[in-house]
């Protein structure tokens, strides 16, 4: 199991090398330059902003300097912000990243099990028939139409009823995170109500299942306690992955709900050609990726002996 | 483990638990403060975007000159009605060659501190050292040296700048400036406590504790990213005359849709649209303001030697056709842009009334057979049967877009001329303008400070984001005149004279001068849109029961 563990963490750290110099030869493979802006400067000032930032040395020099900050965790700091450590960036945004995503995957996870539960029970019938073109939708819509609908509504809600039923955006209290959450969790959601579902007609035909009809347990009970258990867990597999997902893709939904995630950090970046948050961001949120899937790879280990002899 | 069967719960249990629940989020949620609070004197806003400089010295961002302008003064200000006042100066003697401040003894900064004229000594020989890279270092070029110095020819003590005493400064300057004064009322020139800048080292204006305050108000609380509220700087020496309590930006969001629901919403008092939620707004009989940003947006044409746009002939044929007011209406959709006639937009002052008023531009009226005929001589000049697809840059805005793509359809149903549309994203253009790689680009310009040289010397031959290398001997001169007078009257002629090249010349292809438009919750009283520094201008605003 150590040596497993050993195995899996080691191939996790050359992956986020690997991540790191794709994301920095790509970056300055990108036509443009970071310093340049709308005002022209002297070609003097412009030498000592790449002075400053290190960019007048040659690109491997660049590369290896870079490398050996990121070893000991320093991303240096901002080109658009240019009195912000890149890991002070991290640090206040994230959080905020986190909490939305663990909130939507809460949903996600709540509400792809009841109604891919509710699917199956229904099977070809109405409620199953509704729920798949919402699921349908919830797939194929993306988050910003979801977004831009989800806060219209609430204006809405709000004007018609003359309260504050839940604030339209902003950041703070719990109140603030429900709808954006909602919104973020949705695409997720559907994609589980359609596992959940699958999984649980699988296990409608299975024998045990037959053997508590037989017994004369009532369905709710059969439903509950033998169906949903058992079907649950193909959905809990996937739930990993899916968390990194969530609390790294919600670029959108931080822009319309005026939420101060690290998803608009990450885009703006990309947008000014500010390279050391595009450099802190991305290899975070790939390490990010990569703990998760470690973590979810050794859970496997423990519950399934036979991952571990591959 | 417990073990809990649903069918034993009542049926109708469920919805009543959802329905409650929804019941306590509904109002556990504290009723919060409006847009804006007569009794407490607040206003709610929101910043389009988390301010990225706070250092005044290297600021150059709209969001950023916004907040600095609320939180911090220089030697002069604009007052109420937007003209020129006293600010950390007490009075002031401008000459040809000088100017002397005598700074008012109550201005304090937020740690009770007195403001001296050796603050402004220290943040102005900051600005223009070549170490400090700051991008707004030529608002200084008028100080003695101060070019010199930016470029590294000369060390920072040669700057013409003294502290006589604590509260007297004496500036030498380089050239008559006779806006010199509207200079000092810019963020640039903003006074920094070299203690205090020192103690925070490179952190400096990173958090609202990490920045001293010496304006009218000061930030109390800054989240990044989420929230930044300025409250009144009670050391501020004329507070007495401030009305508002709190100016709350408690949101940040760069999403014009978002800003005009909590508009709506009643969260925040103040909002800019665009032409996607203008309609919206319209359908909502919200009171629609309209306001001249000051901006002037053209055609810039590449003049290397190996472009064809060199030609002058073909320029004009380009001019002959366009139709600004077309434009505006078809294109632009959105009230209050104006039809771009000059470079020189007409709020400019000249002498005594706006320039464009005492020196009318003169404009060409779409005449289709003159641009026929141009347009043959231009191609008989370059020696070309046909003009190969001219490439005209854009940046990557939709609007850009749709106006390119106006331009590209207007010039070949007129002229038969094939244009290709470059779009690039912000620093791809740039890269491009400066490289020199198109032959038409998309521009636009915004003063820097309120004086006709900010767009007078924008094409003159050494001017760097004159990006088209125009260079034209008579206009060099024209711009040079101007620089060296403190006369209004040659000035400004010699101004004239430089519209005139610019229209006969055909160096640009004026589109438009930008307006924009926005709600402002009628309750604010006072509140001052400016086209130069901090807008819109909360520090005179009142909120009225």
């Amino acid at each position: 199991m150590l040596k497993y563990t050993f195995g899996r963490i080691l191939s996790g750290l050359v992956t986020i090398w690997f991540i790191a110099t794709a994301t920095f030869l790509a970056m300055h493979a990108v036509p443009g330059d970071p310093l340049m802006n709308e005002k022209a400067t002297t070609p003097e000032i412009r030498e000592n902003l790449a002075r400053k930032y290190g960019l007048d040395k040659p690109i491997a020099e660049q590369y290896v300097i870079y490398l050996g900050n990121m070893v000991q965790g320093d991303f240096g700091i901002s080109f658009t912000q240019q009195n912000r450590k890149v890991n002070d960036i991290i640090q206040d945004h994230f959080p905020v990243s986190a909490a939305l995503g663990i909130l939507a995957i809460t949903f996600a996870a709540l509400g792809g099990i009841l109604w891919g539960a509710l699917t199956a029970l229904y099977r070809n019938q109405l409620p199953d028939i509704i729920i798949m073109f919402l699921v349908i939708l919830g797939i194929s819509v993306p988050s910003f139409v979801f977004a831009a609908l989800g806060q219209l509504l609430l204006v809405n809600i709000n004007q018609w009823f003359n309260i504050s039923f839940l604030p339209v955006a902003g950041w703070g209290t719990f109140s603030h995170m429900i709808v954006p959450s909602l919104v973020l969790g949705l695409g997720t959601m559907a994609l589980l109500t359609r596992l959940m579902r699958s999984s649980m007609l699988e296990i409608v035909n299975e024998d045990f299942i037959r053997t508590a009809r037989a017994k004369g347990l009532s369905p709710s009970r059969i439903f509950f306690q033998h169906q949903l258990r058992n079907a649950i867990l193909p959905v809990v597999t996937v739930l990993g992955p899916q968390i990194a997902a969530i609390t790294t893709g919600g670029f959108v939904v931080e822009l319309v709900f005026a939420i101060p995630g690290l998803g608009r950090y990450f885009v703006q970046a990309v947008q000014q050609l500010d390279y050391t948050v595009i450099m802190g961001t991305t290899v975070f949120y790939g390490a990010f990726l990569v703990f998760m899937v470690i973590l979810v790879d050794i859970i496997y280990g423990f519950i399934d002996p036979r991952v571990r002899l591959k | 483990m417990l073990d809990f069967d649903f069918h034993d719960i009542e049926p109708m249990t469920m919805p009543k638990i959802l329905i409650l629940t929804l019941l306590i989020v509904a109002f556990t949620n504290p009723v919060m403060a409006q847009s804006v609070d007569a009794a407490a004197q607040t206003v709610k806003i929101a910043l389009a975007q988390e301010p990225p400089q706070l250092n005044n010295m290297t600021a150059t961002d709209q969001v950023s000159i916004f907040v600095l302008g609320h939180v911090m003064e220089g030697l002069t200000r604009y007052d109420r009605r937007g003209n020129l006042a006293p600010g950390v100066a007490e009075r002031w003697e401008l000459t040809e060659t000088s100017a002397t401040f005598w700074l008012r003894k109550d201005a304090k900064w937020s740690n009770g501190d007195p403001v001296t004229a050796h603050d402004f000594v220290f943040a102005w020989r900051n600005v223009v050292d070549p170490k400090t890279a700051s991008q707004y270092a030529f608002i200084l070029y008028p100080v003695k040296n101060a070019e010199a110095i930016n470029q590294g020819t000369k060390p920072l003590t040669d700057l013409g700048i003294q502290a006589v005493d604590d509260f007297t400064l004496k500036v030498t300057l380089e050239r008559p400036t006779g806006y010199f004064l509207k200079l000092t009322a810019f963020v640039t020139t903003f006074p920094v406590q070299e203690k205090f800048y020192r103690a925070t080292g490179s952190a400096y204006a990173a958090d609202s504790k990490d920045l001293l305050y010496n304006g009218a108000f000061r930030i109390s609380d800054w989240v990044h990213s989420a929230s930044l509220k300025m409250e009144k700087n009670p050391n501020y020496w004329n507070s007495k005359a401030i009305s508002l309590e709190v100016i709350d930006a408690e949101y940040i969001t760069a999403d014009t849709r978002a800003r005009l629901n909590l508009f709506i919403d009643e969260k925040i008092a103040y909002t800019q649209l665009d032409g996607e939620t203008y309609k919206d707004a319209l359908n909502n009989q919200f009171r629609i303001k309209k306001f001249v940003t000051g901006s002037v947006y053209f055609l810039e044409y590449n003049y290397r030697p190996e472009r064809i746009t060199h030609n002058k002939k073909l320029r004009q044929a380009i001019q002959a056709v366009f139709d600004p007011d077309e434009f505006v209406n078809k294109v632009l959709q959105t009230p209050g842009n104006l039809p771009g006639a000059s470079l020189f937009p007409s709020w400019i002052m000249g002498v005594n009334k706006p320039f464009r008023q005492e020196y009318p531009a003169v404009v060409t009226r779409p005449d289709l057979a003159k641009a026929k005929q141009l347009l043959r001589e231009a191609k008989a000049e370059l020696g070309l049967e046909d003009i190969p697809p001219l490439i005209l840059l854009v940046s990557d805005s939709p609007t850009a877009t749709k106006q390119a793509e106006y331009m590209q359809g207007m010039l070949k149903t007129k002229l038969d001329l094939d244009l290709k549309i470059d779009v690039q994203t912000f620093k791809q253009r740039l890269a491009k303008m400066t490289n020199g790689d198109f032959d038409i680009v998309g521009a636009g310009w915004g003063p820097d400070f309120d004086d006709i040289m900010t767009f007078g010397d924008l094409f003159a031959s050494w001017n760097l984001n004159n990006r088209g290398r125009y260079n034209n001997p008579e206009y060099d001169r024209l711009v040079r005149k101007a620089m060296n007078s403190n006369d209004p009257e040659v000035r400004m002629a010699a101004m004239a004279g430089l519209q005139t090249i610019v229209h006969e010349d055909a160096i640009i292809l004026p589109m438009y001068e930008q307006g924009v438009i926005y709600l402002q919750h009628p309750k604010i009283k006072g509140m001052r849109r400016t086209v130069v520094g901090s807008d819109p201008d909360f520090t005179y605003a009142r909120i009225v029961p």
